[in-house]
């Protein structure tokens, strides 16, 4: 390749070429293969995941071929159980009707919400028995049918894994968080961009993205121990946690992200416009209201769907926030359950194999779908109308 | 930037809003109450946190073991966990944010369809529920990889196939990944094209640009990265739920295949599945303090190296 004579040297295309070098093409492969790992990582989630929940597809036959296996290995009951013995029976699980009543005497500070919870259910157990034992018989397979029924029982005798219970719940606590944090964060975006000094900007804008340093498990214990009597005390309703209060609290966690992206897409309208319609004689607010904000609306679009992903996903606030009871009533003052905190604090006491377990990652394959899925919307939605509105069409 | 000196006077109102327009001042006045009630109440959760957590915040807190089943004591062990929880993680989520981001900005071709699937897949997994991840963690690492170790390596006796640090950490890593990539990636663009091409020029071949050029270039921009990572790393507790986090351990872990405590997980353990609540309120709002103190710390520290290599940019 580079066997060119120094003493009749002229550029040719033999010359011209880049000298081929192991160690460079080493470098790009592997490197390009270390991105690759990012593409395939999304793929392992999405499949491992959903690998986990495949026994509620399958027939009943092999549903009980894998439990053999299982216990032929001697897997532990417990995943990132504590082994000691002071763990706890852990509240709110509806069907250990004991050991949740047991709770309810031991743990003072919120007796009010759990002995509610375990109350309602244990009634629901009793009366809803007779019905679910007929279908039962019918095979393994009845997991699906139960799925769209409204009751979340999955150690009980029968389990029904009612998912409609927790996508209210989920919807109930995510419409609260963004009725707060959706006008909150644009707003605050909006002045930050377009009235605040740049002095001012300075200081604003990293104080309000320092509220995205905060862990959720601190949001979620402020709003245990603060918020909830504040509210409680506030509105006079019964149950101490419940969907309000995770719902704030939630919105905490969506205002940091709404606020960025919105006043990245607000700063990035071109100053033209905004030049433009002041030198019409337009007001710095009605420039501001009339001009930039409908120009930025699909950045500030795409802060939503991302706000709603991040609410949607949240695990530690609900957890400790908002009850945990799976509950079908469109109070927003009473306990909710929401699929994450579902999977967070159920998965601990599930066996690897069970339907309860392949549920729980069913779920999970749900949630990681659903978040996907907005951000492809919001990433693709947000390309094409700035192209098109940049393009004038 | 053509700034009049009123603009330059007042520090919230800039620009000519007339005082006579009340619809005018009602807008403004609203998107400046959104503010400060943002602000507000970010200061008012750091202040009573702070309240709280203060009488019982010590040197001795933070040194010793919790005794008395966890009703008193320190928190030693929950911090050491979380250290290495967030030091192992860097060990795996560093290197291979910076080659990703290496990849993206040194390598990638301007429409290359490969690149933006790279840089979409980051995208998506920095909005992937936590939980999530700590699904991933189970299904993937303890019950993938763990197991299958222990198969083929222990006879089946179980040592990696169940929680551990190194599944949490990794677990964690992956959770982290994006911010690093995004802090690396926007450092190695603030370095100079004079440099590479002068490099080049004289010369040295691509790889060799990038590690003794660009790379030196861009250490605040890993940093802070890092540090970024490290922050939320700290703070994040759903994806060590069921990998790895342990409730109440007599003995600090010893090897990556132990379990661990976690400040996160031992301020959610503490505050909703203790059996007496009101008694340890002082160690919950304490631990919470420490774990707020460490986060925001981690992250002015970020945002400080981030405007000084903005600025760098700039000049």
């Amino acid at each position: 390749m580079s066997s060119q004579n120094p003493t009749t040297f002229s550029f040719t295309k033999e010359s011209l070429k880049k000298q081929f070098r192991w160690s460079e093409f080493l470098a790009e492969k592997i490197i390009s293969g270390v991105a690759f790992l990012s593409i395939a990582i999304i793929f392992l989630i999405f499949i491992f995941v959903f690998k986990e929940s495949l026994p509620l597809f399958s027939s009943s036959k092999t549903v009980e071929k894998t439990e053999i296996q299982v216990t032929s290995t001697t897997q532990p009951e417990t995943y990132g159980a504590p082994t000691e013995d002071l763990e706890p029976e852990t509240y709110g699980t509806p069907t250990e009707d004991l050991t949740a009543i047991d709770v309810v005497e031991t743990n003072e500070l919120e007796p009010e919400t759990y002995g509610e919870a375990v109350e309602e259910l244990t009634v629901g157990t009793e009366e809803e028995t007779p019905k679910i034992t007929e279908t039962n018989k019918e095979g393994k397979n009845n997991t699906w049918s139960t799925f769209l029924s409204c009751e979340w029982f999955p150690v009980s005798e029968n389990p029904r894994f009612g998912l409609i219970a927790l996508l209210i719940g989920t919807l109930k606590v995510t419409i609260i968080a963004m009725l707060f944090a959706g006008p909150l964060g644009v707003l605050a975006a909006l002045y930050t961009s377009t009235f605040a000094s740049k002095r001012a900007k300075e200081i604003i804008k990293p104080v309000i993205e320092l509220l995205a340093a905060f862990p959720s498990v601190v949001i979620g214990f402020f709003a245990l121990m603060i918020m909830a009597t504040f509210f409680q005390n506030l509105f006079g309703y019964e149950t101490r946690l419940n969907a309000f209060v995770g719902g704030v609290a939630m919105a905490l966690a969506a205002i940091p992200i709404i606020y960025t992206i919105s006043e990245d897409a607000l700063s990035a309208v071109p100053k033209t416009y905004t030049e433009a319609s002041l030198a019409l004689g337009a007001s710095k607010w009605q420039t501001a209201f009339f001009v930039t904000l409908p120009a930025a609306i699909p950045g500030i679009f795409a802060a939503i769907l991302l706000g709603i992903g991040r609410v949607f996903g949240e695990t530690m606030i609900v957890l400790m926030a908002t009850g945990n009871a799976a509950l079908n009533s469109a109070n927003p003052f009473e306990s909710v359950r929401t699929f994450a905190a579902t999977i967070g604090s159920e998965m601990a006491e599930t066996v690897f194999g069970e339907t309860h377990y392949s549920v729980l990652f069913f779920i999970g394959s749900l949630l990681f779908v659903f978040s996907f899925g907005l951000n492809a919307l919001a990433e693709f939605y947000v390309k094409g109308k700035l192209i098109k509105k940049i393009q004038g069409k | 930037m053509n700034t009049t000196t009123t603009e330059e006077k007042s520090l919230f109102f800039a620009g000519n809003t007339k005082s006579s327009d009340l619809k005018g001042r009602l807008i403004v006045g609203s998107t400046l109450a959104a503010v400060i009630l943002i602000i507000a109440v970010l200061f008012l959760i750091i202040g009573i946190i702070v309240y709280n957590g203060w009488d019982m915040f010590s040197w001795e807190f933070i040194s010793s073991f919790p005794t008395d089943g966890m009703t008193k004591g320190g928190i030693l062990p929950a911090i050491i966990g979380t250290f290495i929880l967030v030091i192992v993680m860097s060990l795996a989520a560093v290197p291979f944010g910076t080659i990703t981001a290496l990849y993206l900005t040194e390598y990638a071709a301007e429409n290359s369809k490969f690149a933006a699937a790279v840089r979409f897949s980051v995208r998506t997994l920095a909005v992937v529920p936590s939980i999530i991840f700590g699904l991933f963690g189970l299904g993937f690492f303890i019950q993938f990889i763990g197991t299958g170790i222990d198969k083929t390596f222990n006879a089946g006796q179980l040592h990696w196939g169940q929680p551990n640090i190194l599944w949490a950490s990794l677990t964690m890593a992956l959770l982290t990944l994006p911010v690093i990539i995004v802090s690396v990636e926007e450092a190695l663009k603030t370095v100079p094209r004079e440099l590479r091409e002068a490099s080049l020029a004289l010369g040295a071949t691509k790889w060799q640009t990038i590690r003794k050029v660009v790379l030196p270039e861009s250490v605040a921009g890993i940093m802070t990265g890092t540090i970024l990572a490290v922050s939320r790393g700290a703070g994040e507790v759903a994806p060590i739920l069921f990998t790895g986090a342990a409730y109440y351990l007599a003995t600090l872990p010893k090897s990556v295949s132990d379990q661990f405590m976690n400040l996160g997980y031992h301020i959610y353990i503490m505050s909703t599945q203790s059996s007496d609540v009101e008694k340890t309120m002082p160690i919950q709002f304490a631990t919470t303090l420490v774990l707020l103190m460490l986060t925001i710390s981690l992250n002015i520290v970020a945002v400080i190296i981030r405007s000084r290599i903005r600025r760098k940019k700039v000049s």
